[in-house]
């Protein structure tokens, strides 16, 4: 059978398995250049919406959806060699036991990198996300980076531990915001020196450095006078801390004498939605009455938001707005009275100069409608 | 009242009570309904307690 071997075939059969050798040697340097270990929520990890947002954690070897992209910028030969997906609640609910298992398993898979994200403005992965990034940088010591909107409550969490780049709120923007992650990954690995958080695309961290400019304090800020009196942009050198101090109001002095008001975020509204509330990003707050209720039924109420699984609630809106439990304390004089309506709004991917307008008309009328204490349930 | 105590800490709540899970505060579907309600007047008077109490800054 076939051709009879002569030297010219034992020759180029050599060649065969000495460059098969060379391509297995060089597969094996490429398996320990650099490994990434990348953390995803159910979502980007392809498992499901938020149906599947209590979804436990689990393990998997490779690269999937964002991180076979971030695994081709990073320098060098490097590959994610494992991904963790957990669902968003699970995550939130969770947090301390997700943060050991991605520390145990960036330990295990001897890793060099490790990456989460990018969140974009989901909340609760941007939460997880933060504090996983920074247990990893401080209980292993490698270079991490995640990546979320401004908006997200990730941010004011984990920003003066981490590099948090900022990933804007549209999730097509991907392919830049994982070339803007991989580049600082590649500057940490290499220890060089990080610069600006507008160069580098990351979310300021708080820090500040020494730096030598030309010209001295008085010159820029009369510079800065000049550009604001004449409605100019300039650029202030301090920036602005997101959350004010609230004052704590004074307690109740006395309950059975008080009427309470229960505010969600969580979008409960009538059913049919009178108010049109939208399901995120909501401009509008609602107000409903319940004043002869002792009980919200199932199939009274919708839920506008889109952030969560709503069935719980739509089997029974007490979950959310606790009207059984309030109207039986009331009787029993626990409490002076049950305001008559609740009021509610969608606080989902909402800026925080419009949640902020929204909570002070609803403090405004409450005020005015004399309740002494408000219960504000958010999911 | 949330699931989720962090945020509610982060952005200054100065009195922040523990709910029972993100898609439900103040309920558990795995549980009875009577031990459901006893979870959520427990969880609704540890707010009131809160209300009725001073806080201070820290």
């Amino acid at each position: 059978m076939g051709l009879p071997i002569n030297k010219e075939h034992l020759k180029l059969g050599l060649r065969y398995i000495e460059n098969k050798d060379f391509i297995y040697n060089l597969k094996v340097v490429r398996r320990t250049d650099m490994r990434v270990v990348h953390y995803l929520n159910q979502f980007f990890g392809g498992i499901g919406g938020e149906e599947f947002a209590s979804t436990g954690v689990s393990s998997q070897e490779g690269a999937i959806g964002p991180g076979r992209l971030l695994q081709q910028l990073i320098d060098g030969e490097s590959e994610v060699v494992n991904t963790i997906i957990c669902g968003d609640n699970y995550a939130a609910e969770n947090l301390d036991e997700i943060t050991d298992f991605v520390v145990n398993s960036v330990r295990e898979a001897k890793a060099d990198l490790f990456v989460a994200g990018p969140c974009f403005e989901a909340g609760r992965y941007g939460v997880a996300a933060g504090a996983i990034c920074a247990a990893v940088s401080a209980q292993v010591g490698i270079p991490v980076v995640t990546a979320m909107a401004e908006e997200n409550p990730g941010v004011d969490l984990f920003r003066q531990e981490i590099y948090i780049i900022d990933s804007g709120a549209n999730v097509g923007a991907m392919s830049e915001v994982l070339e803007k992650m991989a580049k600082i990954l590649n500057k940490l690995k290499n220890h060089q020196e990080i610069g600006h958080p507008e160069e580098e695309g990351y979310i300021a961290q708080g820090i500040v450095r020494d730096e030598i400019l030309e010209e001295n304090a008085a010159t820029r800020i009369l510079d800065m006078i000049i550009a604001k009196t004449a409605g100019k942009s300039y650029k202030s050198e301090l920036t602005q801390t997101a959350f004010e101090p609230i004052p704590a109001p004074p307690a109740v002095s006395d309950l059975t004498n008080a009427t309470i008001a229960v505010v969600t975020d969580g979008g409960l509204v009538p059913k049919g939605n009178p108010d049109n509330m939208p399901p995120i990003a909501a401009e509008i707050w609602g107000s409903y009455d319940i004043a002869s209720l002792d009980d919200l039924q199932s199939g009274d109420y919708d839920v506008q938001h889109r952030g969560y699984d709503n069935r719980h609630v739509l089997d029974d809106p007490d979950r959310l707005v606790p009207v059984d439990v309030l109207r039986e304390l009331e009787e029993a004089g626990a409490i002076g009275k049950v305001y008559e309506e609740f009021l509610s709004t969608s606080g989902l991917a909402n800026p925080i100069a419009n949640s902020r307008r929204l909570g002070q008309e609803m403090a405004k009328k409450l005020k005015s409608a004399g309740v002494d204490a408000v219960i504000l349930t958010s999911t | 009242m949330t699931a989720v105590t962090p945020v509610a800490r982060m952005v200054g709540s100065n009195r922040v009570v523990q709910g029972k899970g993100i898609v439900y505060p103040l309920g558990d579907a795995e549980i009875s309904n009577d031990d459901e309600k006893a979870l959520r007047r427990d969880i609704v008077q540890q707010a009131l307690d809160a209300l009725s109490s001073e806080v201070s800054e820290t």
